[in-house]
């Protein structure tokens, strides 16, 4: 029973990591570009997070503050990643799909630099269970849940309360399904672009962030980071872009990807050294069942925001 | 009862480049009216509308509103004064609901609460008869039912003078009745209405005043009371003016296509076809007459095999009584098909059958000319698609009115778009480049495209040159049917000749021309027969020598049931 129930906790706290790449990247989305950045987002998030820290993890300023340094260093890293992008896209009208990839390698790139700079010591030793906080000094399953664990539910529940009851969050889908709509009503499509694939990209940040303080807490664990970018964007179709959906869909993607280590412990199934990547594959087969699914069923709140990955300007009148 | 005037326009002028959209309008629109904007296709109405609602800004001239001047830059500037359009093409979030549509952009004191506007949209409409549901999706609306939220959205931000831009042209008769009713409610309700049109019945049935614009001027505006049909039509096409173009009597002429009992209908399941029947001739220019989207894209597109047909035959006649069968258009095995039929006689008359022959010698006799039709072909096109077409050694040539979108690639060069046409000759699979890009040069040198060369994208040609490559093309295609959609739209004057002289010069060579065209003089002068059609059914064809501007106005504007009513 106590296997099962390490797993599931694990799961969801592995998932947390998912949730802020995906929620990230469906208010992006819901304005009408497709961030392949995301990955690269990511890393970059946890870049930014981990330099912070490394100046200010063996400060004597409350813990607090460090934590919330970190988150906001995190998130600023990440969303300036995301302004390149919106400047690209948006301004430039680069191809979305080449700018988001482009992203990536560099993303992913620079964070291998900086991160091989910084002192794993000054940034994870010590700050790592301030993460934990509130549940730092309990001994069971639950001590793997912290503060930004929670942050993540909170912002994925936000998330979708912004963009299904507030008039931003009509105008936001209104400029992601039919930007010449909103344009004509006097919505600043520009600007709403903007804010999303910013604000978006900065909240995918922290999902790296999350994953190399509290989840995995080890040096190593970003080199790892990048697959999850892409595991998030996967979970974005998962969950049909609804963001509090993110909540279950992370920890059913949680359950998947890790399933391979955990089962080797349950009732004594064996796992072959071969079979370890067939069941890491998982979590893409169901994204792939799911998207047949909602395709055959064509309803239309399920599918992608219609204009998404075009390029919208006012062109002659 | 005298009304207030709401908006003044005073010599209001828009260029657009070298043409002028509006010239030196004066306009008045007063309250409580529902003010009728009538003209031919091109002759500034909605770009004059445009103006009032901001999408355009005039280059001269003065708006009053309420006899104050206004600058209306934008639509948000427009809805300050009170001002609002409804489009021809609906904007609006398929997605979305009815009142989430209606409230988007709107700024408004409290919190976001559809619920409450669920109820606004739910009064308004109410308030003037109209039969929405707030909460229902776009994507699951009639076309009307979006034309009602397009209204309704105006209404919620409290518009006083509303524009619609040919609202009844996606309506059914019954519903464009269901909207009159509305209008009527509105204007008693002291709104300014704007119909903008073409539909002479609707005029004369709705509206309290009639602005007539002609080429971009404002002709008058008279009140509908104390006008008639006959005088408006003759206000909105004006007189007849000669432009020269030359016109030979035609020699020969033969039936080369006939079309019978053709109906079509567009995606949405409305009749956009409905029970034409015509014939064009070899040697003759036929026009085709009629307010723009009447069917006339549908009828050439059924045609040429792009279209969907309900019902009815298009049949095409190859004069090739007692003329070689060749492999220019037909492959070995339909010769073969066609010898099996009794198609064929020899030069000597001797009946034809390749029974039990090598292909090795058909194909030599064939090649030698040595075997002839018995009669004309008789090839039906009905349900082809355009290679079938071909295939069928049907030569038949459409220059669509979307040039750079149907007719030719815009990236590509001349001569690959040379090629579109001939893509499937060459050897082995390797395309043959080397004809095309004669073709192309061919085509620079003898119609006089300005161009740098024949690699340069077509859409950096202008407008005259593009269609001069386009015509040039199919005519190299020696066609026996030649279709063309609006050729001389956007075209300057020796342009324009030039493509007139294109056609005459197929004509003399036997081709049977199709020409859909907007201006009446032109077709008058160009054409031998004009076909004029409204709203999908053929009101009649006349003979261009004698007919009058204002009949072909007649009979493209009034309604059919009047016109039904005439015939007997």
């Amino acid at each position: 029973m106590n296997v099962w129930l390490n797993f599931l906790v694990d799961s969801l706290a592995f998932g947390a990591t998912f949730i802020y790449g995906s929620t990230g990247e469906i208010i992006t989305e819901k304005s009408g570009h497709l961030n392949l950045g995301i990955p690269g987002i990511m890393c970059m998030g946890g870049a930014g997070g981990c330099y912070m820290l490394n100046l200010i993890g063996q400060s004597n300023i409350h813990p607090a503050l460090i934590v919330l340094f970190g988150i906001c260093a995190s998130f600023t890293a990440a969303a300036l990643m995301g302004l390149i992008y919106g400047f690209l896209t948006i301004t430039m009208r680069a191809n979305q799909n080449v700018t988001g990839l482009a992203l990536t390698t560099f993303g992913a790139g620079l964070m291998k630099v900086i991160m091989s700079k910084l002192d794993a010591t000054v940034y994870l030793v010590g700050p790592r269970m301030m993460f934990r906080w509130p549940f730092a000094h309990r001994q069971d399953a639950l001590q793997t849940l912290g503060v930004m664990f929670f942050l993540a539910i909170v912002l994925a529940i936000g998330a979708s309360w912004v963009l299904y009851r507030t008039k931003v969050g009509l105008q936001l889908r209104a400029v992601g399904e039919n930007p010449a709509t909103a344009d004509a009503v006097g919505i600043n499509v520009t600007k709403y672009k903007y804010v999303a694939t910013s604000v978006g990209a900065g909240i995918a940040g922290l999902g790296g962030f999350y994953y190399i303080i509290d989840y995995m807490a080890s040096q190593e664990a970003y080199l790892s980071l990048e697959s999850l970018g892409w595991l998030s964007i996967a979970l974005v179709i998962f969950v049909l872009w609804r963001p509090h959906m993110t909540i279950i869909g992370s920890t059913v993607f949680g359950f998947l990807f890790s399933c391979s280590s955990y089962i080797a412990n349950i009732e004594g199934i064996t796992v072959t050294m071969a079979a370890k990547p067939l069941l890491k594959m998982l979590p893409y087969v169901v994204t792939i069942i799911v998207l047949i699914i909602s395709s055959i069923r064509n309803k239309r709140e399920n599918q992608p925001p219609a204009s998404l990955g075009l390029p919208y300007f006012r062109e002659e009148r | 009862m005298e009304h207030s005037i709401a908006i003044e326009l005073k010599g209001i002028t828009k260029r657009f480049g070298q043409t002028v959209a509006n010239r030196n309008v004066d306009l008045d629109v007063r309250r409580g009216e529902i003010l009728a904007i009538l003209g031919e296709n091109g002759s500034g109405k909605t770009t004059l509308m445009n103006m009032i609602a901001g999408i355009y800004y005039p280059d001269e001239g003065k708006i009053f509103f309420n006899g104050k001047e206004v600058i209306i830059r934008s639509p948000h500037d427009a809805f300050e004064h009170k001002i609002g359009m409804i489009h021809q093409h609906f904007k609006l979030v398929d997605l979305f609901t009815a009142a989430e549509n209606v409230i988007l952009g709107v700024h408004e004191k409290g919190g976001y609460d559809l619920k409450s506007v669920n109820e606004r949209v739910s009064q308004i409409a109410q308030k003037y008869g109209f039969h929405i549901d707030p909460k229902k999706k776009i994507y699951d609306m009639s076309v009307s039912e979006k034309q009602t939220v397009e209204i309704i959205k105006v209404l919620y931000r409290g518009a006083d003078i509303l524009i619609l831009d040919e609202p009844t042209a996606v309506l059914t008769p019954k519903e464009s009745d269901q909207l009159f009713d509305v209008l009527q409610r509105m204007k008693e309700d002291g709104k300014s209405i704007i119909l903008i049109t073409h539909k002479m019945n609707e005029v004369l049935a709705v509206s309290d005043r009639v602005a007539v614009l002609r080429k971009g001027e404002h002709v008058a505006t008279v009140n509908t009371k104390e006008t008639n049909q006959s005088e408006l039509t003759e206000l909105m096409v004006g007189k007849k003016i000669s432009l020269n173009i030359e016109r030979t009597m035609p020699i020969e002429t033969k039936k080369r296509l006939i079309v019978k009992g053709l109906k079509v209908s567009n995606i949405d399941g409305r009749k956009v076809l409905d029970d034409v029947s015509f014939h064009a001739n070899g040697g003759e220019i036929l026009g085709i007459a009629g307010i723009a989207g009447s069917g006339q894209r549908e009828l050439l597109e059924a045609i040429s095999g792009l279209q969907k047909i309900d019902e009815g035959e298009i049949t095409f006649i190859n004069p090739k009584k007692n003329k070689p069968v060749t492999f220019f258009h037909k492959s070995l095995q339909t010769v073969k098909d066609l010898a099996a039929q009794n198609a064929f006689h020899t030069e000597s008359g001797h009946p034809v059958s390749f029974e039990g022959m090598p292909s090795k010698q058909i194909k030599k006799w064939v090649e030698a000319g040595e075997i002839l039709f018995n009669e004309d072909e008789i090839i039906n096109l009905r349900d082809k698609t355009p290679l079938q077409i071909r295939e069928l050694g049907v030569r038949l040539s459409f220059v669509p009115e979307d040039r750079l979108g149907m007719g030719l690639v815009g990236s590509m060069g001349i001569a690959d778009n040379m090629m579109l046409r001939s893509y499937r000759k060459g050897k082995a699979g390797f395309l043959d480049r080397r004809r095309p890009r004669q073709l192309a040069d061919e085509i620079i040198k003898r119609l006089q495209v300005s161009t740098p060369g024949s690699s340069t994208p077509v859409r950096r040609l202008s407008g005259g040159n593009v269609q001069k490559v386009l015509v040039g093309r199919e005519i190299a295609f020696s066609p026996k049917v030649f279709m063309a959609a609006y050729p001389v739209r956007g075209l300057d004057i020796n342009s324009s000749y030039t493509i007139y002289e294109l056609l005459n010069q197929q004509k003399k060579n036997g081709v049977a021309v199709i020409f859909v065209g907007e201006d009446l003089d032109v077709l008058l002068e160009l054409c031998d027969r004009i076909m004029v059609i409204n709203s999908g059914k053929i009101s009649g064809v006349v003979d261009a020598r004698n007919a009058t501007k204002e009949q072909l106005g007649m009979m493209m504007t009034k309604s059919t049931e009047d016109h039904a009513k005439e015939m007997v």
